[in-house]
């Protein structure tokens, strides 16, 4: 991806015109209300006061679109509002969105009004434009302009199909954000997970997906069978799960194009946990035979299986490094749940959890430098470790946190925090830093985040 | 727990397991997206002819159980004690007096533990009173095992008493 963003940056728009970029056709979605998440934000980091103006992008005409956000001039503001967002609600900038600012003209997208912003205390400028191209689609340009400096540091054009009009602005915040933080970008994501209601001993379970952004929400199952435990296909074309479909747990592969779904492997025991190998070659699973539960490896295409661990206690889940050679997992061969790392083919399997209590549900960073997993001693709490180990941090601090997922940039977990008593779960996101910690605005009650890789 | 419940429980668990007695030989190829087969408003009918409990059916048995037919385990653990092996072995004896019945060993754990943990320590804990029932002579072919984890809760607290309540193994005859 990065080489894609530099590619589009060093086609970018000597004129706003031409399209650089064009994103595939969106799936069939269900739009939610524009908010997406909300979430207060509290944090004093140097990088993270910086005065971000983001006005409402320019059109050169505003004629209507067949974008759900209405014309050019709306999806402007739109797009402006969205890119606000994201930077606010992650509590990585104090950015001021296009409610409260001037709206430029089409001819200063390029040519930006330094001494306005400067003195609205403005340090980094976003501008851009929006217009409408061939085949209903729109084309949007990103600026980002150092203020001070009067300088431009960045800019990319995406043209996109109606319904993925948010992509481009998930992008361009993704363009700001990389180059401003130094970072990797996240915000062109979705995330996969199990949407809850009704009463603690009848929950009903359905499978969801939405962006990052909580936005172009839809559920993908009805709830009249228990599914949980989803995750992505690092393509984003199928999604592994859990359901009860047959009256015990198996495993199913969900095809997000063709709207079907198929039996991952046939077997009269119980399969669960599942997951992908980071190039989508692969799927983990854990199955327990008269009572024992080990780990499994077989091709996503279906084929022989490889069993991976062999003690007599639980060893489950299981999560591969970035680059596929090795799998953090979880076991209590020792007596309690602990976390474990082996080779992809099973050998040299280690404890590397010594922190007292249990550890639980690791998952390895998409930078392949931590693991984040559930540390249970009295609180289940989200923890972070470097793979040997070693530095466990806490990063939240709650009666019931579990099941971490990693943001594409490997900065920002989601986990899911149940509440006690009521047992009425809900997403919520932590960056690395332990500080900025919010909980997403879904539909109804949440578990089970599964964050899919940057999107292709 | 309420034998209109369990009743439920029972008569869904028949329809899936004639489901997967269906598909045993030979996987369906492509499942339609959430076809629903184990939808849980079933309105099951007892089989009782006015008050009186058919001898044999579920209900019978969990009339003579009078609450053996649950086994209770301590945190984190799936070992058989005394107060198990006695429930267990009235479970046998009535399995004993009907051969033809068939059962599922329901395995529970309580919600303070992580979600794909408690599934497999209930997968263990249901096999812990299968394997007990056949020590005791009941064919382990009439002995099915599913795990729920922490999702079919029964005592709905978050406190020791309703944990203790939860970490259990139900047994449910097939009607």
């Amino acid at each position: 991806m990065n080489l894609r963003l530099i590619s589009a940056l060093a086609l970018v728009l000597a004129a706003p015109a031409a399209a650089q970029q064009s994103l595939p056709t969106p799936q069939p979605t269900e739009q939610v209300p524009e908010e997406g998440l909300s979430g207060a934000v509290s944090d004093d980091s140097d990088w993270q006061d910086l005065g971000i103006a983001i006005p409402a992008f320019a059109t050169d005409a505003d004629v209507p679109t067949q974008t759900s956000a209405g014309s050019t001039a709306a999806l402007g503001m739109s797009l402006a509002r969205v890119i606000n967002d994201d930077l606010k609600n992650n509590g990585l900038f104090k950015p001021v969105g296009p409610d409260a600012l001037p709206r430029p003209a089409f001819g200063e997208v390029q040519a930006p009004a330094y001494d306005t912003w400067a003195g609205r205390s403005a340090e980094m400028l976003v501008q851009g434009y929006v217009r409408a191209a061939a085949g209903g689609q729109v084309t949007v340009g990103c600026y980002l302009y150092d203020v001070a400096l009067k300088q431009q540091l960045a800019k990319a054009g995406w043209t996109v199909a109606p319904g993925d009009w948010r992509r481009a602005a998930h992008k361009c915040a993704d363009m700001v954000y990389s180059r401003l933080s130094g970072e990797s970008p996240f915000f062109d994501s979705r995330i996969a997970y199990i949407a809850e209601t009704g009463p603690k001993d009848r929950r009903m379970k359905r499978l969801a997906i939405m962006d990052s952004d909580g936005a172009n929400h839809r559920y993908l199952t009805t709830g009249q069978t228990t599914v949980l435990t989803p995750r992505y296909s690092p393509d984003y074309r199928s999604i592994l799960y859990l359901s009860y479909f047959n009256g015990s747990p198996r495993i199913y592969i969900y095809d997000l194009e063709s709207n079907t779904q198929r039996l991952l492997l046939q077997s009269s025991n119980a399969v669960f946990a599942p997951r992908w190998s980071p190039d989508g070659k692969w799927v983990l699973y854990s199955m327990a035979i008269a009572g024992n539960t080990d780990i499994y490896k077989m091709p996503a295409g279906g084929g022989a299986a490889v069993r991976l661990t062999d003690s007599p206690g639980i060893d489950i889940g299981g999560s591969f490094s970035p680059d596929g050679t090795r799998i953090v997992f979880e076991s209590d061969r020792g007596g309690s749940q602990q976390v474990y790392v082996m080779n992809a083919d099973g050998s040299d399997q280690r404890r590397i959890t010594f922190f007292g209590g249990r550890s639980a549900t690791p998952e390895w960073s998409p930078r392949g430098d931590q693991i984040a997993f559930t540390h249970i001693a009295g609180n289940f709490r989200i923890a972070v470790m470097t793979p040997e180990g070693r530095e466990m941090r806490y990063l939240t601090d709650s009666w019931q946190d579990e099941a971490p997922t990693w943001a594409p940039n490997g900065r920002i977990i989601q986990f899911f925090r149940t509440t006690r008593g009521s047992g009425k779960a809900g997403i919520w996101q932590v960056d690395l830093t332990g500080r900025n910690e919010r909980k997403l605005a879904t539909p109804v009650d949440g578990s089970d985040p599964a964050w899919g890789p940057l999107r292709p | 727990m309420t034998s209109p419940r369990t009743i439920r429980t029972a008569i869904l668990l028949l329809a899936s397991s004639a489901a997967l007695a269906a598909c045993a030989s030979k996987a369906p190829k492509q499942l339609p997206p959430d076809p629903g087969a184990n939808v849980s408003t079933n309105t099951a009918q007892e089989p009782v002819q006015g008050n009186t409990i058919t001898p044999g059916s579920q209900a019978d048995f969990v009339a003579q159980m009078m609450g053996q037919d649950t086994i209770y385990f301590d945190t984190d653990r799936y070992n058989i004690d005394s107060a198990d092996m006695t429930a267990l072995q009235a479970q046998a004896q009535w399995l004993a007096q009907y051969p033809g019945k068939r059962a599922t060993v329901e395995g529970h754990a309580d919600e303070r533990g992580t979600r794909e943990y408690n599934l497999a320590l209930g997968e263990r804990r249901a096999n812990a009173a299968k394997n007990y029932l056949v020590s005791v002579g009941i064919d382990a072919a009439r002995l099915s095992t599913v795990s729920y984890g922490k999702e079919r809760p029964v005592a709905l607290g978050s406190d020791e008493a309703s944990w203790a309540k939860n970490r259990r193994a139900v047994t449910i005859t097939i009607d």
